[in-house]
């Protein structure tokens, strides 16, 4: 199978639930294919590297990417070579890869032949030639160390430096933004993250597939469904073994309260960035209402564990079945009741419009996805553009802003809430009955990928078994890769006071990208 | 001078330094309950200083002696203030020493302290702190000015006592002129007192700080004065802006009962005012720096307005 005119011979993989792609290319095919997906505005989802030395002495090295074709998820292996492994620069014409590639060079070694190669993950303390995911790598702790990172620096009358975190104020994660300020106006942002490396690609390494889906569910608190998910579908393709109808209808059940928590949660907490603390404390009283349901059905606030390879580990029964339809009802009439006070509210208004602006056509170039995607107008959700079971029977309709601002993406949380309150109403009155779980069974030498659409955007599982059935390589693809940069663009031209709360609108990941 | 006077000014001072902490809890007390929130004790600032007055003073390694002084000196400026303002008789010893324009002469000293505090380690938060409460604080002090120059053309005297004892002790007579001045003197004392919707007193965002930003470098007892000064500076101004707009309950003489009626109904005017602050943050969002600006231009066009009122409609000619 061929995309994009390119001739390059993709083969299907068996037992997707969104249907996939892969091809091996050399450099000039990978450089021209990505062209023409330029080209076609089809975008980079995820970029990723490995170590092949036990398997092609020649070829020890490989690179991956993935892009969101119109017919599914399309992958492309770059063998690189054992000796000074190397691969062109795809950030020209995907902005999004170049902190992709900079992790790829911290932790496999191998590095773009020109552009930008300053260290991403890797920290003053973490020795330059130790690449963890090597796997020749021998286990190692550092010790902090202070580091002197290659700053753009903005020179000119009046301007200066402000340096914020890692450390902050309150308890929150760690990031160093720093900012080039001329009196309160940003004129640049540069982020620093990667303050918390915790090795957990490394630690996927000979892993069961049944170990690896606790793994997953950790690699982002906030997102535990949609990544167990995305690695369960990823170990069901391995295994062959597809889940039974009615766990996937209560996956996209427990997708769907994943989704409306968070943004219950956003929600207040961009109220209380304006010191409307009246908003967050509303909203956090919904929020902790709905993950208290949670609990009690589910066993878990955050739905840890709920899903596993096969199947799901929870089942619904009709009392949990009422108590949701009749929560789903109140918190829809608070909701709406809520929207109209920030609607109607002029000083949060005032903080919302036109904060922290990324114009759509500027997302399109810098490929934002996800909700902030969907904010300025780019038609990206994976619910609606592949849609599997059983969003095919539920046809979500998405959610989109053109204005790009922080009040664009609160609509587009509100928008989203009402939606999935809709959806699940609709998973919990047409859930087929039946079992909730088949056995996955690994299967050696074999390649899965799971493709999920989270709260922030979509997450994106590359796995790989061994010649032992363990697991061989895992890749999480957090979708604030791609929009951690967007925020830097977001800032610029707005007043220093204003980054919370423009940084809060995006609310993206820093445990996520740092794996 | 008489030794009522004496009692009364040092009453006034320990009325002050007790109370202030307590009109803090109250009005942090009114927020939470219309946050659905279950409220901190009443006495959370005691507790506060106390806490902090038993910790370590940290300082910095380039800190020189100013950030030392400065929290010493800014609680003796805002002690000074609130006890020459007349929450409780008219009749104080610093009266004829100390009138309104001293007053705000004793604010802004507190001010250069506190900035100049902010700025000596040099972080770039001090410096952005002390930066914006320099923007508030030469947009705020002329329009407190022109309130008072108001409040002085009724009374035809500067002093605070003066003025406070014709407001309090005239015919009834309907001062338009003092409802612009307090309107006016309102907004002046949310922004200078760090409050909702200029700044937000409980945020942790420290990129969005004024006076927290100024003093993130401040710790043990120096940040327990700075705290209770803060409070002490929030007391004074309520009871600034009650003894000017609501001045019933003041008494002329300081004899030991009119002394305590006074005091009960101070008390009483401190819970509905707290309760009224607390309403406004509740209701606001904080603005965006620069509006700061159109909103105490707001408040100086409201005190010349006040002003204008007062000669056109009221001198009697």
């Amino acid at each position: 199978m061929q995309f994009l005119d390119q001739p390059i011979d993709f083969e299907p993989l068996a037992d997707h639930a969104a249907l996939t792609f892969v091809a091996r290319v050399n450099a000039q095919q990978l450089m021209a294919f990505c062209g023409a997906a330029h080209t076609a505005e089809r975008r980079l989802v995820a970029l990723w590297g490995s170590d092949e030395r036990d398997r092609d002495s020649q070829n020890g090295y490989a690179l991956h990417i993935a892009f969101d074709m119109a017919e599914g998820l399309a992958c492309l292996t770059l063998p690189l070579a054992t000796e000074n492994p190397q691969f062109p620069d795809l950030a020209l014409p995907f902005p999004a890869a170049n902190r992709m590639q900079r992790a790829v060079h911290d932790l496999i070694g191998a590095a773009p032949e020109n552009g930008d190669r300053r260290p991403w993950l890797r920290h003053a303390n973490w020795p330059a030639e130790f690449y963890p995911l090597r796997r020749d790598t021998p286990d190692a702790r550092f010790a902090a160390v202070n580091e002197e990172y290659a700053f753009v620096r903005v020179e000119g009358d009046g301007v200066h430096e402000v340096p914020v975190g890692p450390i902050h104020a309150g308890i929150i994660e760690p990031g160093h933004f720093r900012f080039s300020v001329m009196g309160e106006n940003v004129l640049r942002l540069e982020q620093r993250l990667g303050w918390k490396h915790k090795g957990i690609e490394r630690r996927f390494v000979n892993m069961g597939l049944g170990e690896g889906a606790k793994l997953a569910g950790r690699v982002s608190g906030d997102s535990t469904v949609a990544y167990a998910w995305a690695y369960s579908q990823a170990a069901e393709a391995i295994s062959g073994a597809m889940p039974p109808p009615r766990a996937l209808w209560l996956r996209a059940l427990l997708l769907e309260r994943e989704r409306v928590a968070n943004h219950l949660g956003d929600l207040g907490y961009l109220g209380n960035d304006v010191a409307l603390s009246f908003g967050l404390m509303q909203f956090m009283r919904l929020k902790e209402d709905w993950i208290r349901l949670n609990a009690r059905l589910f066993g878990h606030r955050l739905l840890m564990d709920c899903i596993i390879p096969g199947g799901v580990a929870v089942d619904l029964d009709a009392v949990g079945a009422q108590a949701i339809v009749d929560q789903c009802q109140a918190l829809g009439d608070e909701v709406t009741d809520l929207k109209q006070i920030y609607d109607e509210h002029a000083g949060l208004q005032d903080r919302f419009l036109t904060t922290g602006r990324i114009l759509p056509s500027l997302a399109k170039l810098l490929g934002v996805i996800g909700l902030a995607g969907r904010a300025s107008a780019q038609r990206w959700d994976l619910r609606c553009n592949h849609p599997h079971e059983p969003y095919d029977r539920l046809e979500p309709k998405m959610a989109i802003e053109r204005n790009g601002d922080v009040a664009a993406r609160a609509l587009v949380r509100f928008a989203e809430i009402r939606e999935s309150l809709h959806l699940i109403r609709k998973i919990v009155s047409e859930m087929p009955p039946g079992s909730i779980g088949n056995l996955a069974r690994s299967t050696a030498d074999k390649r899965g990928f799971g493709w999920i659409e989270g709260w922030r955007g979509d997450v994106l599982v590359a796995l790989e078994t061994g010649a032992d059935g363990k697991i061989r390589r895992c890749h999480c693809h957090d979708p604030s890769w791609q929009n951690w940069p967007a925020l830097e663009h977001a800032v610029i031209d707005n007043i220093v006071p204003d980054f919370p709360l423009i940084n809060k609108s995006f609310n993206l990941s820093y445990a996520g990208p740092d794996l | 001078m008489n030794f009522y006077a004496l009692f009364a000014q040092l009453l006034a001072l320990v009325t002050a330094l007790i109370l202030a902490p307590i009109l803090n809890g109250w009005v942090n007390q009114c927020r939470a309950w219309m946050q659905n929130r279950t409220a901190p004790p009443l006495l959370q600032t005691y507790y506060t200083v106390s806490k902090l007055l038993h910790k370590d003073a940290l300082l910095a390694h380039n800190a020189s002696s100013l950030f030392r002084v400065a929290p010493y000196a800014i609680f003796s400026c805002l002690a000074l203030a609130s006890a020459i303002v007349p929450t409780l008789s008219t009749e104080l010893i610093f009266s004829p020493a100390a009138d309104a324009i001293a007053l705000v002469g004793l604010f802004a000293l507190a001010r250069v302290f506190i900035a100049l505090a902010g700025m000596d380690v040099g972080t770039a938060f001090g410096s952005l702190g002390s930066r914006r409460e320099m923007l508030i604080g030469f947009l705020a002090e002329p329009a407190l000015l022109l309130i008072f120059f108001t409040t002085s053309l009724i009374s035809q005297s500067t002093s605070l006592s003066t003025i406070v004892a014709t407001l309090a002790h005239r015919d009834f007579v309907i001062y338009p002129s003092l409802a612009f001045a307090g309107v006016a003197f309102t907004m002046v004392s949310l922004a200078e007192n760090a409050r909702i919707p200029i700044d937000n007193p409980t945020t942790h965002l420290e990129l969005t700080m004024v006076h927290e930003a100024m003093i993130l470098e401040y710790s043990g007892r120096h940040l327990a004065l700075i705290e209770w000064a803060a409070s002490l500076k929030l007391f004074a101004y309520s009871c600034l802006g009650l003894a000017l707009f609501f001045p019933v309950g003041i008494t002329e003489v300081a004899d030991p009962v009119s002394l305590a009626m006074s005091g009960v109904i101070l008390v009483m005017k401190l819970a509905i005012g707290g309760f009224m602050m607390a309403l406004i943050e509740t209701l606001s969002a904080k603005m965006r720096i620069f509006r700061a600006p159109e909103f105490l231009g707001t408040a100086f066009l409201l005190a010349v307005l006040a002003m204008l009122v007062h000669l056109l409609l009221e001198s009697g000619k």
